[in-house]
């Protein structure tokens, strides 16, 4: 199989995850594109340790690591999640600004 | 002989600290035999009573029998000197300052012996009196601690050795006075009061530190020996210059013109601070150190002069003034300022032991007059002149000790004010005529006839005053509340005990050729006593319901004020201070500060330009971070 497949579907992957973090509005599906943005670079990390073949298989473990990575990501991700609805009856994305700075003095919420 | 001196200084100081820290926890240990006491004492009355009346009272032990002891130990000091008078003098270490050294030490001479006792005196005096007065108080164990500690500052002057160890007393005196004066602190006028009596105070001391420094520069060390011992070779610009600096610390220490404005205000303190500090003994403290000084001061005829104006000035006014006040305490305090004049005024021409005379018979009858004004006052419930009358029936033991007081603050014989005010006269009167010792330079003719005419008149006015303040008190109609009585023992008994000392004491004057009274001078300031003080008395004699002070008339609210001096120095020195301060703070506010404020602002208006991007909404962000990406990995392409 041609290299180049594997990397364009990796790439395709990471740019429709770039889009939905920065597009969409549903914490959860932020979420989600983070995880589709990870899986494209598992994929690329797949892909060349089979290219290479190094004895150690360094791209097999560092996916494995990804992996584990993102499930631990995912859940304190999904935790927060779900505490800001608690508080906030909402998880767009767009209506949670109380870091931001606002006009003067920095102090109103 | 010094070790004792050095015991009796030290004995009040530890008095002070351990008074300070331990007093109620004594009160507490003593309790349990106080309460066996009372139990097992017989029932026969006397011994009852003292049992009853033994206190638990821990800061009233520790303050009292320390000052005891040192009153024994001065006594026998004064005894030792008596029988062979020559200068002792003891060093505990020198100690090496980059310049000039200096001694941590004691000199005992025939004058410190007998200030010494004086002072120790009149503090067990003031100390036994103020158990019962301040029986109530809830901080008499700071009272009493602040009163050891006075005691062993003055003992430290008067004693000293050196004139910096000299100066450490008479600081701690300034601030003990300042703490006593503002015993009743949460009013406000009493902390006024206690902040005027030190800031006017420091004003005088600055002086006389600078005077310490010139003299003792000029002799090369502090000892007080050493520098009375170069004192001729000195020059005279140099000296005039020391002398004149110490006077102004002498002025504001002892309340003269034109820095006596603090003494009557002083008088909101407790009333046997007044007697020990305001009437006895600190303000005594500067015509001492002028008469330890004397030899200077004799070689400077320019300072004496000074001296002789300011003491007739303040002689004179204060006396005016003390006529006209309605407080009783207020006038003790103006006849302090104006007693303080004669001996300034003594020393001025050129009579060092007239002025001690003055100084031991002063603080006898000065301390016995506040005392029974104490008493009085207890009784009264009021300071106020108006509000007393015809206690003589009531208040036996204080009638006839502040009748000795009187007579003696009026200069009349057999009293003790009599003679000494008769040396000062008489020296002054001297002066005038001829010149005083060959190796000295003469003191101006015109010192000796100024403070002599001005005494005189004094002696008048002085004589006026008293019997008219005898007479409102003790005479007339009796206005008080018809339970006013005689005050407990404890009060009644010191107050008894100094008027036989205001009395002859005036008779030892009479072993000494100096000190005896002259006839002539005798008879003339006689006839100015009898003048003031009968016309007083003839006045009020017409209508005993109504103060003779009437007749002053529209002169009485000037005299009142003291002469609106007050009033002056708000106008001259107060309001510029004031307005230079509210000057500095406008400066504050509107330079500095806004300075400081407006490079805050500045900045953050600046930061406003970035914080347009700060939305809060990490999207955002991350576009930016993509963005920032991107382009760098276009620059990578592009230019490599």
């Amino acid at each position: 199989m041609h290299l180049v497949y594997p990397v364009v579907i990796a790439a395709l992957l990471f740019s429709a995850g770039v889009y939905g973090v920065l597009a969409r509005r549903n914490a959860i599906l932020v979420l989600m594109s983070v995880e589709l943005m990870l899986n494209a670079v598992n994929l690329n990390l797949v892909v060349f340790d089979m290219r290479w073949a190094d004895r150690l298989h360094g791209g097999q473990v560092l996916t494995l690591f990804v992996i584990v990575l993102a499930a631990a990501e995912v859940g304190l991700g999904l935790a927060l999640v779900l505490l800001i609805y608690r508080n906030r009856q909402t998880v767009d994305v767009d209506r949670l600004r109380t870091l931001g700075e606002h006009e003067e003095e920095g102090v109103r919420q | 002989m010094i070790v004792l001196a050095a015991v009796a200084v030290l004995l009040p100081f530890a008095a002070a600290f351990i008074g300070m820290i331990f007093g109620p926890t004594i009160s507490h240990l003593l309790t349990p035999i106080a309460r066996h006491l009372r139990h097992t004492a017989p029932e026969s009355g006397r011994a009852r009573g003292l049992a009853r009346r033994l206190p638990a009272n821990g800061p009233a032990l520790v303050a009292v029998l320390p000052i005891a002891a040192s009153t024994v130990l001065t006594a026998v000091i004064a005894v030792v000197q008596w029988q062979a008078p020559k200068v002792r003098t003891g060093t505990l270490t020198v100690v090496q300052t980059g310049g000039v050294p200096f001694g941590i030490g004691l000199d005992v001479d025939g004058m410190s012996a007998v200030v010494a006792l004086l002072v120790c005196c009149v503090a067990l005096a003031v100390q036994v009196y103020s158990v019962a007065y301040m029986r109530d108080d809830p901080r008499y164990s700071s009272y009493a601690a602040f009163i050891s500690l006075f005691t062993a500052a003055m003992l430290l002057v008067v004693l000293s050795g050196d004139l910096l160890v000299l100066y450490v007393g008479w600081e701690v005196m300034g601030i003990c006075s300042y703490f006593l004066i503002g015993h009743y602190w949460h009013d406000r006028a009493t902390s006024k009061a206690a902040v005027k009596a030190f800031l006017v105070t420091r004003l005088g001391d600055v002086g006389f530190l600078f005077g310490i420094f010139v003299l003792g520069m000029a002799a090369h060390s502090f000892q007080i020996r050493t520098v009375l011992g170069h004192v001729p070779a000195m020059p005279h610009t140099t000296l005039v210059a020391g002398t004149l600096l110490l006077l102004c610390g002498v002025a504001g220490k002892s309340a003269q013109f034109p820095l006596h404005t603090w003494l009557p205000d002083a008088m909101a303190g407790p009333t046997p601070v007044s007697a020990l500090i305001h009437a006895a003994t600190m303000v005594a403290a500067g015509v001492y150190v002028v008469a330890r000084l004397y030899p200077a001061f004799l070689f400077a005829p320019t300072s004496l002069a000074v001296l002789g104006v300011i003491a007739a000035i303040s002689m004179l006014g204060a006396a005016l003034a003390a006529l006209a006040q309605d407080d009783l305490k207020r006038v003790l305090a103006y006849s302090t300022i104006s007693q303080l004049a004669y001996m300034a005024g003594g020393l001025a021409v050129g009579t060092r032991d007239g002025a001690l005379f003055h100084l031991l018979a002063h603080g006898a009858f000065k301390a016995l007059l506040f005392l029974g004004a104490g008493c009085v006052i207890v009784a009264v419930g009021s300071n106020m002149l108006s509000a007393m009358g015809g206690l003589r029936i009531a208040m036996p033991v204080t009638f006839w000790s502040m009748t000795v007081g009187f007579a003696a603050l009026a200069g009349l014989p057999p009293a003790s004010g009599f003679f000494s005010k008769d040396t000062i006269l008489s020296q002054a009167w001297h002066t005038t005529k001829q010149r005083g010792p060959e190796h000295v330079p003469a003191i101006p003719a015109w010192t000796g006839w100024l403070v002599l005419a001005v005494g005189l008149l004094t002696a008048a006015v002085t004589a006026a005053y008293a019997t008219r303040t005898w007479l409102v008190t003790f005479f007339g109609e009796r206005r008080t509340p018809a339970d006013a009585r005689e005050a407990p023992a404890l009060m009644r008994w010191p107050v008894a005990a100094l008027a036989v000392p205001a009395l002859i004491l005036g008779f030892l004057g009479l072993g000494s050729d100096h000190l005896r009274p002259e006839l002539d001078m005798t008879i003339v300031s006689l006839l100015f006593v009898l003048a003031g003080g009968g016309a007083v008395f003839l006045i009020w004699n017409r209508d005993p319901a109504l103060d003779p002070v009437r007749m002053l008339g529209p002169v009485r609210p000037l005299l009142r004020d003291g002469f609106r001096v007050d009033a002056v120095y708000t106008v001259l020195v107060v309001r510029p201070v004031v307005a230079f301060a509210q000057m500095v703070v406008h400066t504050d506010e509107h330079a500095v500060d806004a300075a400081v404020e407006g490079t805050g602002r500045g900045v953050r208006r600046l930061g406003g330009l970035l914080r347009v991007t700060e939305n809060g909404n990490p999207q955002t962000y991350i576009s930016g971070v993509l963005a920032g990406v991107v382009i760098i990995v276009l620059a990578v392409v592009v230019f490599t």
